[in-house]
């Protein structure tokens, strides 16, 4: 299991990582190498150049601005893991990063990365979906910016510019209130590709009414997807509502069926996650 | 390729394809045989090493990305040929192992836990090794020789404490 | 052992010999050796499960530089002869590249040689076949009608084995029999899959015509069959088995990788090394296991006594027969598990189907066999009302009545398995096991206790072998082992086999310095190559603590009578009134030390006694214990030993998500007396794992198109440190009368009652709803989506 031959270049810069990217339409960037590794190895990716990204210092670190948390593309996942930043402002990500593979994977794998895959169980395009989250790219020398529900359009496929690179990814600061989040997924075995995955953010009043509510259901169909239970703006957020909101809100999931998971099962499993996440919500927001 | 490897304190000039993982290029180029290939496409765990620190694995990196980096495979864990360090010991002592095949993968994700963690909870030493597949043991063993090897260090640590280092 | 000593070195904590070498990254595993101008092999793969191969053009390939050689299946089936298949089934033709057709998808059609692994992948992508497909079929049932696209035409059909086996009044058990049950359970094709690859490398040596092998090996007469194949003479074939091997549990076989590699390294004069990828190890590396449906039978009273049982076990062997089919006959060794029950009809049936081949995986159908019968206890009190722990107790065969002949011509040596019951039970606490399920309940969890009581036949004399193929004469099943003292008094062991990680140096030490009464950190163990080395037959069916054990400890003591008769010859005294303790031979008169029969042994021969050699030096070869006789009327002592095992577990689960986690699991094991228990332990443990594995997780799952869709371990899954609980082992020692030290086998313990443990436990767990989920692994949506139906229709 080797991989077809490509070469390498790593560039000293992100202008030159772009210039490489744009002048090989079979270019492409390895960051943290977690996913596109296995697949040189199977030959499903044949690239004629890898263009290792890892090393350019800008795209590395985690910084807080007047827009809010930027991740810098190649920041590797086991620092965001352990940022502090992202555990005060973007609690919705921190609940969801230690779901993320297994320890020796995040020591590689990168924020940028897990994005750019579009993997639909992917618990980070998960998160960056709910919270709306903007991708930054870099294409023919200017910035281009997505939001998570036009980037994700297929498993795997994303509305990424050919020959362009990731550089950023900008998280909204958590709301003002009380926040609280909550991940929840499910799979035959911890840390695999989940069957179905759910993260919930809620902001409270000092009266404990919820003010805002956030849903997002991943790994159950072709991207991962904010739904919408605005409805729970203004309830207790007592089960029933959570409830009540997660029926309205999932009724219509599209889910796939395969060896592991039957779309039924992920379904069902949806909306029980999603009573989980929001559930956790409420108590880290109480 | 040209490309510096550092590996257990010693720099390795070796000339490999970029498609060369590190896997392949720490056996085949470094001649370091310990490092095990299983699955090859970054499941089993089998050739972990530690990297600055960190484990991860070398079938998921390349050889070209890797110079300048602290890798440490586990020819560099026993302190002198024919000894062993506190992990290794503590792995004999519980027998945590059957074949051999995983256990230098199992005995850097182990080193790389106590590196920052003197005291792990089963939960977290379960945690720090879910991505090594053992097919041998069903883990009891290995969770015992770290939770094992844990205390020893803590002991000598506390020892060493004692006696003013 | 004289039953007064206390052992020395058996059953104590040591440590295990081989582990330092491991943990030092100092194993030599296949992989890490490398021979001068060795060339490395890829292999081309059928994209179809069926399909005439009409051309295969390696020009391309073969320009390429790097490249030496593109083999097909038409050259290599002309110059070297068939493998052996276990039946008598002479026009199931296999080879190891596909000739004239392939018979399933991931089968090598060709291989490339090339001086890196990577540059031949590069060429076998190269390597341009023209096929025309064929019909193919992947259903062991559809493969029973008479009408199905047979995989081999030459054979006619695809049944490779239908036989059936009435042993005692089946028909009037079941006539006087209160009531019957009818059960069907499958068994999903999953195997043990090491986390090392099958490799081999091979190297002929034309001056001195000797094939070296170094192989990932744990396989039954390899030598034998390799130079059978390759039509050398049996010493032209010399298998080096100081290889480590990186797990097997039965899988590491290596025939058609080996015969291929074999023939290559002849025919282009260089060193020639095959390491599987996993996706060759997966998809054909032809190490699958199992896969089985059963169909019982079974007539019992009303008072819970099981009369008699029909099996009919229907195994789908996949493309070709190797020694698949056997796997139907090793549990014919223990068909009624711990239970009394008075008859049995069993109906072996195997099929070939368009599937990758099936190798020999732990237990050797065994496990499977075992979930069977375990479901049909949990059925039959379910149906009749009583508690399934009491049912079992009321069935199981009781220790005042070993040696127990059961129907199917086997004795079982000895056991206790009511003690074993009731200790698990007592660490368990029972009663507050089921109260914690009951609380577990309560919370609105699913929660199960699943049990499982089953036997482990070890120490195997293959008597399956003439039991299903009369042409096949098999009586034994040896092992070899040779002590030796050198001149300056040192012992070294030699045995004649590759490991695994079963210890085999640990235990060949441990029982000769036992005998010896010698420290075993001073013992030497070695392994010769197959040139070197006495008659063995490797380490399968469970057999190593006892044949090995067995042959190590003879051997030992031939070596004692050695030493004992230079002693007293050297004291004029009588050898009878003479002898051995720690080393030294005792005499009427004073002792004569260790340093002085080794001095008499080695130089002086004039001071030994008449007749007798010099040196100091014993082999042993031992039969299996009860392997004498060859089947009769259907019927024959398959095993010696009979190691037994009580699973006790509790799980739970969300109706919804329905991922059972473990909340508790005991094991209760009894293999006789135990040589090292650290190995014990964790062949129960590991065990517990795989079987873990095949209740929940591992599946070869083959799509509709015949594409195998388990290829990598994305989706094969294999339980990781977070599903395997903590278990807790409860130890018994019922010793065997057979064996030198009362030791039976261990080394398929836990996987063969787990499988049937868990699926009852999630029985348990689901028995509101009544729900039967009769097909393994069970898999956490189809246990939501029973639930959910049955509430939808509640």
């Amino acid at each position: 299991m080797k991989p077809a031959p490509f070469e390498y270049l790593r560039p000293a810069s992100v202008d030159e990582a772009c210039e490489a990217l744009a002048s090989d339409p079979d270019a492409r960037v390895l960051a943290g190498g977690q996913t596109l590794v296995p697949m040189l190895a199977m030959r499903l990716s044949r690239p004629s150049i890898l263009v290792d990204i890892t090393r350019l210092a800008d795209l590395q670190g985690i910084t807080e601005t007047a827009e809010g948390i930027e991740i810098a593309a190649a920041t590797r996942q086991a620092v965001a893991l352990k940022s502090d930043l992202i555990a005060r402002q973007v609690p919705l990500l921190a609940a969801a990063l230690p779901n993320v593979g297994h320890p020796p994977t995040r020591a590689r794998g990168t924020v940028g990365g897990s994005i750019a895959h579009g993997d639909p169980s992917a618990e980070i395009a998960l998160a960056a979906t709910i919270l709306n989250a903007r991708i930054v790219y870099i294409e023919d020398g200017e910035e281009v910016e997505f939001e998570p529900e036009d980037f994700f359009i297929g498993p795997t496929v994303t509305m990424a510019p050919m020959g362009g690179l990731m550089t950023r990814v900008i998280f909204p600061k958590k709301p003002a209130g009380r926040v609280g989040a909550g991940f929840h997924e499910i799979a035959s075995r911890r840390s695999d590709y989940a069957f179905a995955s759910a993260g919930a953010q809620v902001v409270l009043d000092d009266d404990g009414a919820c003010v805002q509510a956030l849903l997002g259901i991943g790994s159950v169909g072709d991207v991962p997807v904010a739904v919408d239970v605005s409805d729970l703006a203004g309830t207790r957020l007592t089960d029933d509502d959570l409830k009540g909101a997660i029926e309205a809100a999932l009724a219509d999931l599209d889910c796939v069926d395969d060896l592991h998971a039957t779309a039924t099962y992920r379904a069902r499993a949806a909306k029980r996650l999603a009573f989980q996440a929001l559930a956790t919500a409420r108590e880290n927001a109480a | 390729m040209k490309t510096d490897l550092t590996v257990n304190g010693r720099t390795y000039g070796i000339d490999v394809e970029p498609r060369t993982t590190l896997l392949d290029a720490l056996r085949d180029g470094c001649g370091l045989k310990g490092t095990h290939a299983g699955c090859e496409h970054g499941v089993c765990g089998a050739c972990t090493v530690i990297v600055d620190g960190e484990a991860v694995r070398s079938c998921l990196m390349l050889a070209v990305q890797s110079d300048g980096l602290d890798i440490t495979t586990i020819e560099g864990v026993a302190p002198e040929r024919g000894e062993l360090d506190v992990i290794q010991d503590s792995f004999c002592e519980t027998h945590g192992m059957q074949c051999g095949y995983c256990t230098p993968g199992m005995v850097l994700a182990a080193k790389a836990l106590l590196g920052v963690n003197r005291e792990p909870t089963d939960e977290e030493i379960r945690d720090a090794i879910s991505g090594n597949i053992c097919r041998c043991t069903g883990y009891g063993q290995i969770v015992e020789a770290i939770r094992l090897a844990a205390k020893r260090l803590r002991e000598s640590n506390a020892l060493a404490m004692e006696a003013g280092e | 052992m004289n039953a007064d000593t206390k052992p020395r070195f058996l059953s104590t904590d040591r440590r295990v010999r081989e582990d330092k070498r491991f943990v030092a990254g100092s194993g030599r595993f296949v992989q890490d050796l490398d021979r001068p101008g060795m060339l490395h092999v890829a292999l081309v793969a059928a994209q179809h499960p069926a399909a005439k191969i009409v051309k295969i053009d390696a020009s391309e390939a073969l320009a390429m530089e790097g490249v030496h050689y593109v083999i097909d299946g038409a050259e290599l089936s002309a110059a070297v002869n068939p493998l052996m298949n276990g039946l008598d089934t002479p026009n199931v033709r296999r080879f190891p590249l596909a000739v004239g057709q392939n018979r399933y998808a991931g089968e090598w059609i060709a291989a490339v040689v090339a001086d890196t692994r990577a540059l031949a992948e590069d060429a076998a992508e190269r390597v341009k076949v023209e096929v025309e497909r064929l019909g193919f079929l992947t259903d062991a049932e559809k493969a029973l009608d008479p009408e199905s696209t047979p995989v081999h035409p030459e054979h006619g059909s695809n049944l490779l084995l239908d036989r059936t086996f009435d042993w005692g009044p089946v028909e009037d058990d079941f006539a006087r029999s209160d009531e019957t049950l009818k059960l069907r359970v499958t068994w999903g094709r999953n195997s043990t899959v090491p986390i090392e690859t099958f490799g081999v490398i091979c190297e002929w040596n034309p001056w001195d015509e000797v094939l070296d092998v170094w192989a990932s090996i744990q396989m039954p007469k390899y030598a034998d069959q390799i130079a059978r194949a390759l039509k050398l003479p049996g010493n032209a074939v010399r298998v080096h088995y100081d290889v480590d091997v990186g797990g097997s549990y039965g899988v590491k076989r290596g025939i058609k990788q080996t015969v291929l590699a074999g023939y290559l390294c002849r025919k282009l004069g260089r060193p020639v090394r095959l390491i599987e990828d996993r996706l060759e190890n997966m998809r054909s590396g032809d190490a699958h296991g199992p896969e089985r449906i059963f169909d019982i039978e079974v007539a019992f009273d009303r008072d819970g006594t099981v009369n008699a049982m029909k099996m009919r076990a229907l195994d789908n062997a996949g493309a070709y027969a190797g020694r698949a089919p056997f796997q139907l006959g090793k549990p014919i060794g223990a068909i009624v598990g711990p239970y009394r029950i008075n008859s049995v009809q069993y109906r072996a049936m195997s099929v070939t189907t368009n599937k990758a081949v099936q190798e020999a995986v732990r237990g050797f159908g065994q496990s499977p066999t075992n979930y069977a019968i375990e479901t049909m206890m949990d059925r039959v009190a379910a149906h009749l009302g009583m508690d399934r722990l009491e049912f079992r107790q009321k069935n199981l065969i009781r220790s005042e009545e070993f040696p127990y002949l059961i129907p199917s011509g086997s004795t079982y040596d000895s056991g206790d398995y009511h003690a074993v019951i009731d200790k698990v039970l007592a660490t368990a606490d029972y009663a507050e096991l089921q109260a914690e399920r009951d609380r577990l309940r309560a919370e609105g969890l699913c929660a199960g206790i699943g049990i499982a009581a089953c036997l482990e036949p070890s120490g195997g004399n293959s008597a399956f072998e003439p039991l299903l193929n009369e042409k096949n004469r098999t009586s034994t099943w040896m092992e070899g082992c040779r002590v030796n003292v050198d001149a300056l008094g040192e012992v070294t062991v030699a045995i004649h086999t590759t490991s695994s990680g079963q210890g085999h140096e640990t235990l060949a030490a441990t029982v000769v310095g036992e005998v010896l009464q010698m420290d075993p950190d001073r013992i030497r163990v070695v392994r010769p190559d197959s040139l070197s080395s006495l008659p063995g037959n490797s380490p399968v069916g469970s057999r190593m603590a006892i044949m090995l054990g067995g042959a190590a400890a003879n051997a030992a003591r031939e070596l004692i009578r050695q030493a004992v008769a230079i002693g007293a010859h050297l004291s004029r005294a009588d050898p009878a009134a003479c002898r051995y303790e720690d080393g030294t031979v005792v005499t009427p008169d004073g002792t004569v030390t260790w340093d002085e029969i080794v001095d008499v042994a080695h130089r002086r021969f004039h001071d030994l006694p008449p007749g007798t050699n010099p040196g100091l030096t014993a082999n042993f070869i031992q039969q299996v214990p009860t392997g004498t006789a060859l089947p009769k009327d259907g019927k024959v002592q398959m095993y010696p030993c009979y190691s037994f095992e009580f699973h006790l577990v509790l799980l739970a689960f969300d109706p919804v998500l329905a991922k059972p986690e473990i909340r508790r699991y005991v094991i209760g094991h009894d293999c006789g007396t135990v040589i090292n228990p650290h190995i014990v332990k964790g062949m129960t443990l590991g065990g517990i794992a795989h079987g873990l594995g095949a209740a929940l997780l591992e599946e070869f799952a083959y799509d509709g198109e015949g594409q195998l869709m388990t290829q990598s371990f994305l989706d094969y899954l294999m339980p990781s440190s977070h599903e395997m609980p903590e278990v807790e082992i409860v130890k018994h020692e019922t010793p065997s009368p057979l064996t030198e030290f009362g030791q039976k086998g261990s080394g398929e313990s836990g996987y063969l009652g787990a499988p049937a443990a868990i699926s009852g436990a999630i029985h348990d767990a689901v028995s509101q709803w009544g729900i039967h989920l009769n097909k393994l692994p069970i898999r956490m949506s189809a246990i939501s989506d029973a639930i959910a139906a049955a509430e939808e229709n509640a």
